[in-house]
């Protein structure tokens, strides 16, 4: 196993808890050749906005970076479904050379003409800056003659890291806000951050707070329509999920809306529960809802229980591998999984911070791999020395884990299937069972050697 | 709201395409540094590199990840906004040490980006200087293809990738080994290339496939741990390939251009070259095995000719399923000529056919290989994204689609029958395995255009027939 071997200026980046003092280092650019599994600040600033459906989302470059973006996750709308189109300037050598501003402001115009959006956001990719064009400016003038907001995205790719570009999305989402009527907003009113409705989760959270008798203003940005990210300064608390990539939105908002803002997870029926009793303890003036989210909880946990114990018993003592994006998931996974009866063995994210790796340390089990901006060699070589059963990521590690001989649960935004709240966490469950239990497993050599 | 819920109205038929002159829309291409790194994949040993910023390599490994289902690792050399200031060349450096620490890799093709690019970084000269202060033995070759993603598509980039490979590794001529032949397939399917070997070997000919990633990416279960998987061209093999009695360039833009590897090697070392279109239906397959008996002087074998018969049976037994049935194909330029070629010959019009790729080489093949007689109703349409090819099809109203996962939006909205060619497939399992090349891969074609035919009259009818 040790013959798979682990770049010296990574060494800080990973982390064995109980064998060493704890020093970890992360928010660092990836090391070039590394192969780092982590995308770019243009990634970033897609995932955030990606999901609101009204609106154009022009990628303003090359092809590569729409061509690959286009249509890809699994963000639901119930209406407008504009999001699911790939739009590029597709800029050229003549662009290159002579600068692209033309070709953007007549796309511009031309795609504003033929879908109507609400809002239109233009992502700046590597080259635009290089080229010199000032999208800002075509951006002012088309919101002008078309009188919708154009919105610069300056997410050019090298510039940073994924984190980056949530900051880029939030900063163009912040140009919005404040803009929108919330005169029929009531006192009880939540905004919920970071949530993008893969598979409808947003639907079931949002629903969740109705029944508590909490009113969701705006779901950021999952089945989002530009008209409710205008009036989402209205709300009284932001509920901010994937702490990465929207907690500089709920920041902004708190310091020019005041609006105070607290951080959930709905992976998991622990943290799922969790976050509706935090919910409910904001609005503690009004008793009622604190009531009712004890009921609205007892029955969720009620009707999942008895399936969730019956997987359980298959899948006890078995272990697991977690890598996804924000490390604030592997959290919730950690515990999600412990209630399934299976134990963490390697945890990692692409973008956590020192806050999150000392919280990683703290709940894992000791013997458990910590890693910040792993690669595939990593991720192979610790799924293998600490016999994992189970990886959970997204699709580039996917074949990891098969070639391995290992299940898979993909918990990444191009997965189809709900994973949030009490009703997710069965899917969650039951797709592991699924993975964990396939008698596949037995005709892998590499498995049966292990 | 439950998924379940989504009403008609909330899906893919919501959206009103409209072209444009100026965006592209739902592109029916991608970045040319994923055409290279698909070349470097089918080199054994190899690891593929990509200058620029990460999100070029991690894009393009999901994409390709999704359509191969295997580990696909591509280094990036990471620029940041230092690097963008200050050039590539530090970067480049430390990505190239790095690689050879974590892989021990056999080659390193390095393809470049719209960034380093325009930023104007040499690359031929950071090698040449990292080369320089590196012991000769310890260090892989390195292959440099520029790729930047503003010229051309994934296939220039693949073709580029080719001809550098080929540029770099191939050494002085030595002696004409007259059972080597030198194969550039183009891109086609695991299964296609598994199939041109075969067919190939057949003859007693040794061939050197580039790229050959019929492993690498369609790659078996693994006994024990592998930094990179087995399979693809040995660097060695490509040294040769100024030894071999001829190179077979496959594709029919391509050999309009002449600026493939083979030209290069019939022009540096006299390698007699023969260009062919892919070897898709009767003719094609024909004529490729021909050239094989030629450049072999070997009778062409019982076992193609028997392959043969079996699909000129199997085109007599279902000629009426697809007898003057009209298609739409789409996709690379090179695989929709193979296609029309093909489904001439089945008597299945090509009412449109479409490709994202810029070679100019398409309509003036098309009308090549398509009856005079058809060309009236034939739209060809180049450099096309898919609200172009869309509205295209939306006017000719075929009875099928051919072409890959990407069309399924379109398909959908037209309620037309989609079946799946080419790359990427992302719906589906199978991608790696589809068959388009030979006898073979014909009859695999035909069986799903028939089936897909069939399957829609027995749904559309309403008796429900169990016998068709």
């Amino acid at each position: 196993m040790s013959s798979i071997p682990i770049l010296k200026q990574r060494e800080r980046q990973i982390h064995e808890t109980g064998t060493a003092p704890f020093e970890m280092t992360c928010d660092q650019q990836s090391l070039a050749g590394s192969v780092s599994q982590r995308a770019c600040v243009f990634c970033g600033s897609r995932v955030v906005l990606y999901p609101i459906a009204d609106a154009l989302h022009l990628v303003h470059g090359p092809i590569g970076c729409a061509a690959y973006t286009w249509d890809i996750r699994g963000a639901l709308s119930s209406g407008a479904q504009l999001h699911r189109m790939s739009f590029s300037t597709d800029l050229r050598e003549t662009e290159v050379i002579f600068g692209g501003e033309k070709k953007l402001y007549q796309a511009l115009i031309e795609l504003i003409d033929a879908y109507a959006p609400q809002a239109a956001f233009v992502y700046s990719t590597c080259i635009v800056g290089i080229i010199g064009d000032d999208v800002a400016a075509v951006c002012r003038r088309v919101t002008r003659e078309k009188g919708i907001p154009v919105l610069p995205v300056h997410s050019e790719g090298f510039k940073g890291t994924k984190k980056d570009g949530y900051k880029a999305a939030c900063d163009a989402l912040f140009q919005l806000l404040g803009t929108g009527d919330t005169r029929d907003i009531a006192p009880v009113s939540i905004n919920i951050l970071g949530e993008f409705n893969i598979g409808g989760e947003a639907w079931m959270i949002r629903d969740y707070y109705q029944r508590m008798g909490v009113q969701v203003v705006s779901v950021l940005t999952g089945d989002g329509r530009v008209a409710d990210v205008c009036r989402a300064h209205g709300a009284a608390l932001n509920v901010v999920q994937c702490s990465g990539a929207m907690t500089f939105l709920a920041e902004m908002m708190k310091e020019k809306y005041g609006i105070p803002y607290i951080r959930a997870s709905y992976f998991g029926i622990e943290d799922t529960a969790k976050a509706l009793y935090d919910v409910a303890a904001h609005f503690s003036k009004d008793p009622a809802i604190q009531k009712r989210t004890e009921e609205l909880v007892r029955a969720q946990v009620t009707a999942v229980v008895p399936e969730l114990q019956r997987i359980r018993a298959d899948l006890e003592g078995k272990r697991a591998a977690v890598y996804v994006g924000g490390a604030f998931k592997v959290f919730s996974l950690i515990k999600a999984l412990r209630q399934l009866g299976m134990q963490v063995v390697v945890a990692g994210s692409q973008t956590g911070n020192a806050d999150d790796y000392a919280t990683l340390r703290d709940l894992c089990d000791p013997g458990t791999v910590i890693l910040d901006d792993a690669n595939p060699l990593e991720l192979s070589r610790f799924v293998i020395e600490k016999r994992a059963d189970l990886f959970i990521g997204g699709v580039k590690e996917r074949p990891i884990a098969y070639k391995l001989g290992v299940g898979f649960c993909d918990h990444n935004h191009e997965r189809k299937t709900p994973l949030a709240g009490f009703e997710g966490m069965l899917h969650f469950a039951r797709e592991i069972h699924t993975t964990v239990t396939s008698p596949v497993w037995q005709f892998v050599p590499f498995r049966s050697e292990g | 709201m439950a998924t379940s819920d989504l009403k008609a109205d909330y899906t893919l038929k919501q959206i009103q395409i409209t072209p444009s002159a100026s965006a592209t829309q739902n592109a029916c291409k991608l970045c040319a540094p994923l055409g290279a790194s698909l070349v470097f994949k089918g080199i054994r040993g190899a690891v593929p590199l990509l200058h620029g910023s990460q999100g070029c390599s991690t894009y393009i490994r999901r994409y390709l990840i999704s359509h191969y289902k295997e580990p696909v690792d591509i280094a990036c050399s990471n620029f940041g906004e230092q690097t963008a200031v200050f050039g590539g060349g530090v970067n480049l450096k430390l990505a190239l040490e790095n690689i050879c620490r974590q892989y021990d890799p056999a080659l390193i093709g390095v393809a470049t980006t719209c960034l380093s690019e325009t930023i104007g970084d040499d690359v031929p000269m950071f090698i040449k200087q990292y080369l320089a202060t590196q012991p000769e033995e310890s260090v892989p070759p390195i292959v440099h293809a520029s790729t930047p993603s503003y010229q051309g598509s994934h296939m220039d980039g693949f073709h580029r990738a080719v001809r550098a490979t080929v540029e770099t590794l191939a050494r002085e001529r030595t002696a004409t080994e007259p059972a080597r032949v030198n194969l550039f397939p183009g891109m086609l399917s695991p299964a296609d290339i598994r199939h041109l070997k075969e067919m190939t070997a057949a003859f007693g000919l040794t061939a050197m496939v580039l790229p050959d990633y019929s492993q690498t990416l369609d790659g078996g279960l693994w006994e024990s741990y592998q930094r990179i998987p087995g399979g693809g061209t040995p660097v060695e093999e490509i040294a040769k390939a100024g030894d071999a009695a001829a190179s077979v360039e496959l594709g029919h833009t391509l050999a309009r251009a002449g600026e493939g590897a083979a030209t290069l090697l019939e022009q540096r070392f006299g390698v007699r070259a023969a260009r062919l279109g892919f070897p898709m239906g009767i003719r094609a397959t024909d004529a490729w095995l021909q050239v094989l008996a030629d450049i072999s002087g070997r009778p062409i074998p019982e076992l193609f000719k028997e392959q043969r018969g079996r699909l000129l049976d199997t085109l007599v037994d279902g000629h009426k399923h697809v007898n003057t049935v009209r298609a739409a194909l789409y996709g690379e330029e090179d695989l929709v000529a193979g296609l029309a070629c093909f489904l001439t010959e089945i008597g299945i019009h090509p009412v449109v056919c479409a490709s994202g790729g810029q070679s100019r080489q398409l309509t003036k093949t098309l009308q090549a290989l398509v009856p005079a007689a058809w060309h009236e109703e034939m739209t060809v349409l180049e450099a096309a994204d898919f609200a172009a090819i869309e509205t295209a099809v939306a006017t000719a109203r075929p009875d099928l689609i051919i072409g890959h996962s990407k069309g399924y939006a379109m398909a959908r909205r037209l309620d037309i029958p989609l079946v799946r060619v080419g790359f990427p497939i992302h719906d589906r399992m199978g991608g790696s395995r589809l068959l388009h090349v030979g006898y073979e891969g014909a009859m695999a074609l035909f069986d799903r255009i028939a089936n897909a035919l069939i399957e829609q009259r027995q749904d559309g009818s309403e008796v429900g027939y169990t016998y068709m």
